[in-house]
C-alpha cells in the first residue's frame, strides 16, 4: 500500500468502496431500481389502471416456451388464457388454464398507449401479449382485475422518488440549520442542539399521521406528494443536521485545516478544497441511509390511507389492497409491492453501509 | 447521580410543556375542524345547515375561540381538574376513552423493549465472539431482513401465515370473550398469550439494529490490551467477557441518543391498526380522520410523554448496570 500515498482522497474512497462487495451489490441493485423507475411505462406490460372485470384475483400465469402449432413445434413464449368457474361450496371463483386459448407473448410489443415522461406519446412495451387486446398476468391480478406486476412497476417511480425528494428537502434543511449551528456556536448552537434532541425524542409516526391527516382528500395528487415529502422532512432533517454539524466541528480543528490556514489560504478555498472533500463522502453515506426510512414512512402512511391516495400508485397505496386477511388469503400475490419495498430498502442499506465504510478510507 | 436525575427531570418537564403545545397545534392549526366534518356529513344526507346553526355548533364545541385561547383552556382544565377534554366523535370524556388503551400501549411497549434487550444482547455478543461462524451469518441475514421489512408488512405476513397454515386469526390482544371482561387472572393470561405476536412485530427492527451495533462495538473491544491482560491473569473467558468488553460495548447506547423506545412507541401506532389491537393506535387514527381535537391531541401528548419517560427510565437502568455510563452521564452534566 505504499503507492496509496499518491492517490487523492476521492480515489482512496472509491478504491475502498470497490472492496465492499455487499455495497457494490447494493449499488447495482439501487441503480437497476432507479432505471426501472425511469422507464416504468415501457417496462410494465400494461397501464396501471386498466382492468378486466373477468380477471378479478386471477392467479399468476405460467409462461410456456414451446408452442405446438398447426405448423409444427416452435419456440414461442406464451401463456394459456384463464377460465373461471364459481365453486358453489365455498362461493369462491376458481381459475383454470384454458389450453385452447393461447396468448402469444413477445418482446417490444404494441400495447396500452402512454405518454413517455408525460411528453412523448408511445405504446411500445418491453414484454407483453402480441395481440394488444389480450392481457397477461405474470404475477396475478387484484380486486378489480388490474395487473399486479404492472402496478408494482409503475409504483416504483413514486415510491423511489419520494425518498429522494424527502431526503433532498431534509438535506437542505439539515445543511442550513446544522451549518448555522456549527458556524455560530455558543448559545445558537446550544438552542439548535436542544431542538434537535427534542424532535428526536418524539415518536415520529403519531406526528406524521397527525400532519398527514390534515391534508384534505380533495388535494390534487402532485400537491399531496409534496405535502407528504415535506411532512417526512420535518423530522428527517434532524439526523442530517447533526452529522453536518459534527463533521464541520471535527474538521475545523484538524491539523491539515490549520496548516492550510497558516499557508495563507482563504476560508472559501479551505472549505471547498480541504473540508468538503473530506465530509462529502460522509454526507453521501448518511443521505443514502436516510432514503430507506423515507420509503418505509411513505409506504406506512399510504397503507394507513392518509398518505398518497389512488389513482396515484405507490407501493404503500398498492399494499392497501392487502389490508384485510380475506384478500391476502385469496390472493397472496398482493404482497408483491411489499417484496419490492424490502428489496429497495435492503439495496439502499447495503449501498449506504458500503459508502459509510468507504467514507473514512484511513480507518481499518 | 441525584443531580443527573434532577436535571433530567427538569428537562423532561420542559419537554412535556413543549409536547403539549405541539400536540395541540398540530391538530388545530390545519384548516378544517369537527364542525366542518359535521356540515359535510349533513350535506351528504341532503341537509343544509344555516350559517347561524353552524355558528351555534361551533360555540357548543368551544371551537369558536382562537387556537391559543383553546389551548390555554385545555391546559387549565388538565392541570386543575385532570380533565383532558371531551371527545366529539365518541361523546365521552377523553380520559374515559384512553385510560385502558394507554395502559395497554405502555405495557406492550415495555415488554417489547425488554424483549429487544433480552434477545439482542446475547445474540450480539455471540455474533461478535463467533465472528464469521454460521450463526453469525444467520443472525446478520435475519438482521438485515428485520431492518428492511416495514412493521406493518411483517404484521400482515404473520397474519397471513397463521391464517393460512394454522387456520386461526391472531389479531387483537384478547380472545373475544375477554375483550370487555373485567381484569382477572384469566384475562391477564389471555393477554399474555396474544401479546407475543405484536411484541415480535414491533421488536424485530430494533433487535436487528441493536445486534448490529453490539457486534460492531464488541469487535472493537475484543482485541484491546486490557482483554489480553485480564486473560493473562487467568480470568475465565465468560467472566472476562461479561465483566469488561461487553460493558464497554453497551456504552454508546447512552452517549448516543437512545431512541429505541421512541421507535417502539412510534411503530406501535401502525402495528396496532394492522393487528387490530385494543391500544391507542386505532383510536388515534380514527380521531385524526374525524378531527376529534381533544382526543387526538391528548393521545399524541401521552404517546410522546410515554416515549420520553421510557427513554429516561431505560437510561437510568443502564446507568445502574454500568459504572462507566454513570461517570459519562456525570461528565456530560458538567458541559
Amino acid at each position: 500500500m505504499t503507492y496509496a500515498a499518491h492517490l487523492s482522497h476521492s480515489q482512496l474512497v472509491i478504491r475502498r468502496f470497490l472492496r465492499h462487495r455487499l455495497g457494490i451489490f447494493g449499488g447495482v441493485m439501487t441503480l437497476l431500481i432507479y432505471l426501472v423507475a425511469a422507464f416504468v411505462e415501457f417496462l410494465a406490460p400494461h397501464a396501471p389502471n386498466t382492468y378486466q372485470a373477468r380477471d378479478v384475483y386471477a392467479p399468476p400465469q405460467n409462461v410456456r416456451w414451446i408452442l405446438d402449432g398447426p405448423d409444427g413445434r416452435r419456440i414461442q413464449p406464451h401463456v394459456f388464457g384463464l377460465r373461471s368457474t364459481t365453486d358453489y361450496n365455498t362461493g369462491q371463483r376458481v381459475f383454470e388454464e384454458d389450453p385452447e386459448r393461447v396468448i402469444e407473448l413477445g418482446f417490444l410489443v404494441r400495447g396500452d398507449s402512454y405518454r413517455f415522461w408525460g411528453l412523448v406519446p408511445a405504446n411500445l412495451h418491453f414484454v407483453g401479449p402480441k395481440d394488444p387486446g389480450e392481457r397477461v398476468y405474470f404475477l396475478g391480478a387484484d380486486r378489480l382485475g388490474r395487473d399486479v406486476l404492472s402496478r408494482t412497476i409503475h409504483a416504483t417511480r413514486v415510491s423511489m422518488t419520494i425518498g429522494l425528494v424527502g431526503v433532498g428537502i431534509s438535506l437542505v434543511l439539515g445543511i442550513a440549520i446544522g451549518g448555522v449551528s456549527g458556524y455560530f456556536g455558543g448559545i445558537v448552537d446550544l438552542a439548535i442542539q436542544r431542538l434537535i434532541e427534542f424532535l428526536q425524542s418524539l415518536p415520529s409516526i403519531p406526528l406524521w399521521i397527525g400532519l398527514a391527516a390534515a391534508i384534505p382528500p380533495t388535494t390534487p395528487p402532485i400537491r399531496t406528494y409534496f405535502f407528504i415529502t415535506a411532512i417526512l422532512s420535518i423530522i428527517g432533517w434532524t439526523g442530517l443536521a447533526r452529522v453536518v454539524r459534527g463533521r464541520f466541528m471535527a474538521l475545523k480543528d484538524e491539523n491539515f485545516v490549520k496548516a492550510a490556514l497558516l499557508d495563507g489560504n482563504r476560508p472559501v478555498r479551505i472549505i471547498r478544497r480541504h473540508m468538503v472533500p473530506n465530509f462529502l463522502s460522509h454526507i453521501i453515506a448518511v443521505v443514502t441511509l436516510a432514503i430507506p426510512g423515507m420509503i418505509i414512512a411513505e409506504t406506512s402512511l399510504s397503507f394507513l390511507g392518509i398518505g398518497l391516495r389512488p389513482p396515484v400508485v405507490s407501493w404503500g397505496v398498492l399494499l392497501q389492497e392487502a389490508q384485510n386477511l380475506r384478500s391476502i388469503a385469496t390472493a397472496p400475490w398482493l404482497f408483491l409491492p411489499g417484496a419490492a419495498v424490502v428489496v429497495a430498502v435492503l439495496s439502499l442499506n447495503f449501498l449506504g453501509d458500503g459508502l459509510r465504510d468507504a467514507a473514512d478510507p484511513y480507518a481499518n | 447521580m441525584a443531580r443527573f436525575l434532577a436535571r433530567r427531570l427538569v428537562l423532561m418537564l420542559l419537554t412535556v410543556v413543549a409536547i403539549s403545545v405541539i400536540s395541540f397545534f398540530i391538530i388545530i392549526l390545519p384548516p378544517g375542524d369537527f364542525v366542518d366534518r359535521l356540515v359535510q356529513e349533513a350535506n351528504q344526507y341532503g341537509e343544509n345547515l344555516e350559517p347561524h346553526e353552524i355558528e351555534d355548533l361551533r360555540r357548543n364545541y368551544g371551537l369558536d375561540r382562537s387556537a391559543v385561547e383553546q389551548y390555554f383552556v385545555w391546559v387549565r382544565n388538565i392541570l386543575l381538574r385532570g380533565d383532558f377534554g371531551y371527545s366529539f366523535g365518541w361523546d365521552l370524556p377523553v380520559s374515559e376513552l384512553i385510560g385502558q388503551r394507554l395502559g395497554l400501549t405502555a405495557l406492550l411497549s415495555v415488554v417489547t423493549l425488554l424483549f429487544v434487550w433480552i434477545v439482542a444482547i446475547p445474540v450480539g455478543i455471540y455474533a461478535a465472539v463467533r465472528k464469521y461462524s454460521l450463526g453469525d451469518y444467520v443472525f446478520t441475514f435475519l438482521g438485515f431482513i428485520g431492518l428492511a421489512i416495514p412493521n406493518f408488512l411483517l404484521a400482515l405476513v404473520l397474519l397471513y401465515i397463521s391464517f393460512r397454515y394454522f387456520g386461526q386469526s391472531v389479531g387483537g390482544l384478547f380472545s373475544p370473550e375477554y375483550v370487555n371482561a373485567p381484569w382477572t387472572l384469566a384475562r391477564f393470561a389471555d393477554l399474555l398469550s396474544h401479546l407475543w405476536i405484536p411484541v415480535i412485530v414491533l421488536g424485530t427492527a430494533g433487535t436487528a439494529e441493536i445486534i448490529r451495533k453490539i457486534r460492531a462495538n464488541l469487535l472493537d473491544e475484543l482485541h484491546r490490551p486490557y482483554v489480553l491482560t485480564a486473560r493473562a491473569k487467568g480470568l475465565g473467558e465468560t467472566h472476562l467477557l461479561l465483566k469488561y468488553p461487553v460493558r464497554h460495548s453497551l456504552n454508546p447506547f447512552v452517549s448516543e441518543l437512545n431512541d429505541l423506545f421512541v421507535k417502539i412507541v412510534s411503530g406501535e401506532t401502525i402495528v396496532a391498526v394492522v393487528l387490530g389491537l385494543q391500544t391507542t393506535g386505532p383510536l388515534l387514527l380514527e380521531a385524526l380522520k374525524e378531527e376529534d381535537l381533544y382526543l387526538a391531541s391528548t393521545l399524541i401528548m401521552f404517546l410522546s410523554f410515554l416515549a420520553v419517560l421510557g427513554t429516561l427510565v431505560s437510561d437510568l437502568l443502564l446507568m445502574l448496570l454500568d459504572p462507566k455510563i454513570r461517570r459519562q452521564a456525570a461528565s456530560q452534566e458538567m458541559m
